[in-house]
């Protein structure tokens, strides 16, 4: 291969005042690995779906425990907020959002919808499953 | 190949669709995918709310038909591309020795095809009630 190059490299993250932006983008990132390994859950569900009533029940027993609601709590938020996150880039890569208060109330925004969201998914879930 | 014997200069080697020869594609794709998901959200929410409280039973007969199936189907090519490009991308960043990286670019790659296969396989199964 090639010579190497030595070009300017960023600062670590470490060295800059933490913003609101950044500490989202910061959480943009956690959700979407914790998303990444709470598909397991979602894969495991549908495995036992289709293989049969003794491999649902503990699916069920573990989603209706006190740990198996806390995980399911943080994944319902951490796919809403990632999803509201998200939608923030949508505007930025369309050339939107740049001024400081439109940053600002984009990520709010994404903040408070994604916490609205899980909360209205969850009390939806308890009416119609009767806090199953 | 090396570089001697080439008059490109390295700046000309990754020029249009760059070092890795496929351009933004990921980039695409990752915004495709988050707009699928986006739109698929929602009907993927209310399946889920269908379900809280059935026994095997009655989840199986929801899982298993059609618009309900082809949406599940839908929404796990489309996250599990997804997680896949936004994990390679935590790795790129952050795994520097180059053997590791690629070891974790594999496994992440096998992770993402394993996770979606087998959703689809219960899917499918469930749709062809066996």
């Amino acid at each position: 291969m090639t010579a190497r190059i030595e070009r300017p490299i960023s600062p670590h993250l470490q060295t800059y005042r933490v913003t609101l932006t950044m500490a989202l983008s910061v959480i943009h990132r956690a959700t979407g690995i914790a998303l990444y390994f709470g598909t397991l859950l979602l894969s495991w569900w549908l495995i036992a779906a289709a293989s049969g009533p003794g491999a649902y029940a503990n699916v069920q027993a573990f989603t209706g425990s006190i740990i198996g609601k806390l995980i399911v709590f943080g994944y319902t938020w951490a796919l809403l907020h990632h999803l509201c996150s998200g939608f923030r880039y949508f505007f930025w890569d369309l050339g939107y959002g740049f001024k400081a208060n439109e940053r600002e109330a984009l990520t709010w925004g994404a903040l408070i919808a994604g916490i609205s969201l899980t909360v209205l998914v969850w009390i939806v879930a308890y009416t119609v499953g009767g806090g199953r | 190949m090396s570089s001697r014997s080439s008059m490109r200069t390295p700046l000309g080697r990754v020029r249009n669709l760059g070092s890795s020869h496929s351009g933004t594609s990921d980039f695409w794709r990752q915004r495709l995918t988050a707009v699928a998901m986006a739109l698929l959200i929602l009907p993927v929410i209310v399946i889920v709310l269908m379900l809280i409280g059935r026994n095997q039973a009655g989840a199986a007969q929801i899982l298993g038909s059609l618009p309900i199936a082809i949406i599940l189907v839908l929404f796990i090519i489309a996250s599990a591309w997804h997680m896949k490009i936004g994990m390679q991308i935590v790795i790129e960043d952050y795994i520097h020795n180059e053997k590791l990286k690629l070891a974790s670019v594999m496994a992440n790659n096998f992770f993402c095809i394993a996770v979606a296969l087998a959703s689809i396989y219960a899917i499918l199964k469930l749709s062809s009630g066996v």
